[in-house]
C-alpha cells in the first residue's frame, strides 16, 4: 500500500511543534502501525534524520504505553483496542493517516507523540491502592465476594492507564479513568476500608492537575480499549457524595 | 470545605440540580401558555395575575431566578475550565461517537440565555414596570409579538435549540447524581426524548398558531 503519514513532529517540550508529511510505500496490510513507524522511523535513521518519537512497550494491548491519535480517534479507528493492536489492513491503498499526540493540558508533549502522564500517576498517588501490610498473601478464600462484586471490580481494574479517555473527550476530563481506579476498590470489602479518603483525595487531585470537567458526552467510553463503561463515572459521583 | 463545594464533581452536581428545577417549571410556563388560544383573554390574564401575585410563587420565582443565575454562571465556568484543559485542538478533528447533543451544549444554553433576555424585555421587566405596557393585558401583548414574522421565526429557532438542550440535560443530570442503573437508564432517556420533544413542541404550536392561523 501507499500512504501518507501527516506526524506531529516537535523536538521538545518547548519547541513549537508542526506537521511533517511523509509517504510510505510498500506498507503491508499484515503489518501493525507500531511496526509501520518503525518501518518509518528505520528509513529516516538509514536517511540520517531524526525518527519519530512514540511511546511503546509490551506490544500485546495491556501497558497503556502506545497512546496515539489516529485520524480523529485515540488509538485510531477501530473500537476497542490500544494502538499496538492496530492492524494496517484497516487502512486502504492512497490514505492520508494524520497521528497527533493526546492532546490535555495535564499531558504536555515531551517529544513528537510522546506525552507526560505524570498527572495520572499523581492521581494514583493520591489514593489509588489500598494499605495492607506486605506479607504473605492471605487466604483467597478467607472474605467471601459475590461473583457479579468481583466481576464488575475486574471490568473496571483492566483500565490500562493509557489516557485514551482524556484524549477522546472534548474537555479532556479524566472521569471515566479516576472512576475505574475508583470501582475497582469500591466494589470490593477490601477497598471499602479507605474509600471515602480515597475518593476525595483522588478527586482533589485530578481537579488539581488541571483535568477538564465530565459533560457526560461519553467519548471516553466509546474509544477506551478496555471497553470500561459509564457506569464507573456514576459509582465515582456516588462514592464522591458518601464521602461527605 | 471550599474543596467540596468546587470540586469539578460538586460543580456539576449543583448545575444539575439547578436545571433540573429548571425543567419542572418549564410544564407550569406551558400549561398557561395554552390559554392563550383560547379567544377570551380573561383566563390567560387571570393566571399570569395569579403567578405575579401569589406570595408563594413570588418565593418560587426567587428561587427560579437563583437556578437560572446558577446554572448560567456555573456553566460558563465549568466550560472555561474545559477549554482551558485543552489548549491545543486536534488538527484530525474528534470523530468519536458521542451523545449529539451533549457538544453544543455551551452554544444551545447560549441561545436559550438570549431568547431569555428578550422573553424579559418582553414580558417580565413589563411586569416589574422597567419596560412600558400594561402587565395587566399579557394576552395582547403576547398575541401582538406572535403576528410578528420575525419574532416566531426566532421563537422557534430557539425553543428547537432548548430541545436539543433538553435533551442531553435531562439523562445527563441523573448520570451526575450518580443514578446509572442497567434498566433504568433507558427508561431515563426515552423519558428525555420525549420531554424534550413534547415541551418545545408545545410551545412552538400555540406560537404557530397564533401567528398563522388567528
Amino acid at each position: 500500500m501507499k500512504l501518507t503519514l501527516k506526524i506531529w513532529r516537535q523536538k521538545n517540550a518547548k519547541a513549537k511543534g508542526t506537521f511533517v508529511i511523509y509517504k510510505m510505500d510498500n506498507v503491508s496490510p499484515e503489518m501493525a502501525f507500531l511496526e509501520m513507524l518503525d518501518s518509518l522511523n528505520k528509513k529516516l535513521v538509514e536517511e540520517d534524520k531524526d525518527p519519530v518519537a512514540f511511546d511503546h512497550d509490551c506490544r500485546e494491548g495491556i501497558c497503556g504505553s502506545c497512546g496515539m491519535y489516529i485520524n480523529g480517534h485515540p488509538h485510531g479507528p477501530v473500537p476497542a483496542i490500544t494502538t499496538c493492536h492496530l492492524s494496517m489492513r484497516y487502512f486502504k491503498e492512497g490514505d492520508t493517516i494524520w497521528i497527533e499526540p493526546w492532546r490535555a493540558k495535564p499531558f504536555p508533549v515531551i517529544k513528537d507523540l510522546i506525552v507526560d502522564r505524570a498527572a495520572f500517576d499523581k492521581i494514583q498517588i493520591a489514593g489509588g491502592f489500598i494499605s495492607v501490610n506486605t506479607g504473605a498473601a492471605p487466604e483467597a478464600n478467607s472474605i467471601l465476594i459475590r461473583k457479579k462484586k468481583s466481576d464488575d471490580a475486574f471490568d473496571s481494574a483492566i483500565c490500562i492507564g493509557c489516557g485514551a479517555c482524556v484524549a477522546a473527550c472534548k474537555n479532556a476530563s479524566a472521569m471515566l479513568f479516576v472512576s475505574a481506579k475508583i470501582s475497582q476498590f469500591a466494589l470490593l470489602p477490601q477497598g471499602r476500608i479507605e474509600a471515602k479518603e480515597r475518593v476525595k483525595a483522588m478527586v482533589e487531585k485530578m481537579d488539581e492537575v488541571g483535568f477538564g470537567n465530565c459533560s457526560n458526552s461519553g467519548a471516553c467510553e466509546a474509544e477506551c480499549p478496555k471497553q470500561i463503561k459509564l457506569t464507573n463515572i456514576a459509582r465515582l459521583n456516588r462514592e464522591y457524595f458518601k464521602a461527605y | 470545605m471550599s474543596k467540596v463545594l468546587f470540586s469539578s464533581i460538586s460543580k456539576k452536581f449543583v448545575m444539575a440540580l439547578a436545571g433540573l428545577f429548571l425543567l419542572t417549571f418549564l410544564p407550569v410556563h406551558l400549561i398557561i401558555n395554552l390559554m392563550l388560544l383560547k379567544s377570551d383573554p380573561e383566563p390567560f390574564n387571570e393566571a399570569a395575575h395569579f403567578m405575579a401575585t401569589f406570595p408563594l410563587v413570588k418565593i418560587i420565582e426567587i428561587a427560579l431566578i437563583g437556578a437560572i443565575l446558577i446554572h448560567i454562571g456555573w456553566g460558563i465556568f465549568l466550560q472555561i475550565q474545559n477549554w482551558l484543559a485543552r489548549p491545543v485542538g486536534y488538527v484530525s478533528g474528534n470523530k468519536s461517537e458521542t451523545s449529539f447533543f451533549s457538544r453544543f451544549m455551551i452554544w444551545t444554553g447560549a441561545s436559550i440565555f438570549t431568547f431569555l433576555v428578550l422573553h424579559f424585555f418582553n414580558f417580565y421587566f413589563v411586569k416589574l414596570g422597567l419596560v412600558a405596557g400594561n402587565p395587566e393585558d399579557f394576552y395582547s401583548l403576547a398575541h401582538n409579538l406572535f403576528k410578528i414574522p420575525a419574532y416566531n421565526y426566532i421563537y422557534l429557532v430557539c425553543f428547537s435549540l432548548l430541545g436539543f438542550h433538553l435533551y442531553h440535560a435531562f439523562s445527563s443530570a441523573f448520570q451526575t447524581f450518580g443514578l446509572n442503573h442497567r434498566l433504568w437508564t433507558p427508561v431515563v432517556k426515552v423519558v428525555a426524548l420525549i420531554y424534550a420533544i413534547v415541551l418545545p413542541a408545545g410551545f412552538a404550536f400555540i406560537s404557530i398558531t397564533l401567528w398563522l392561523f388567528r
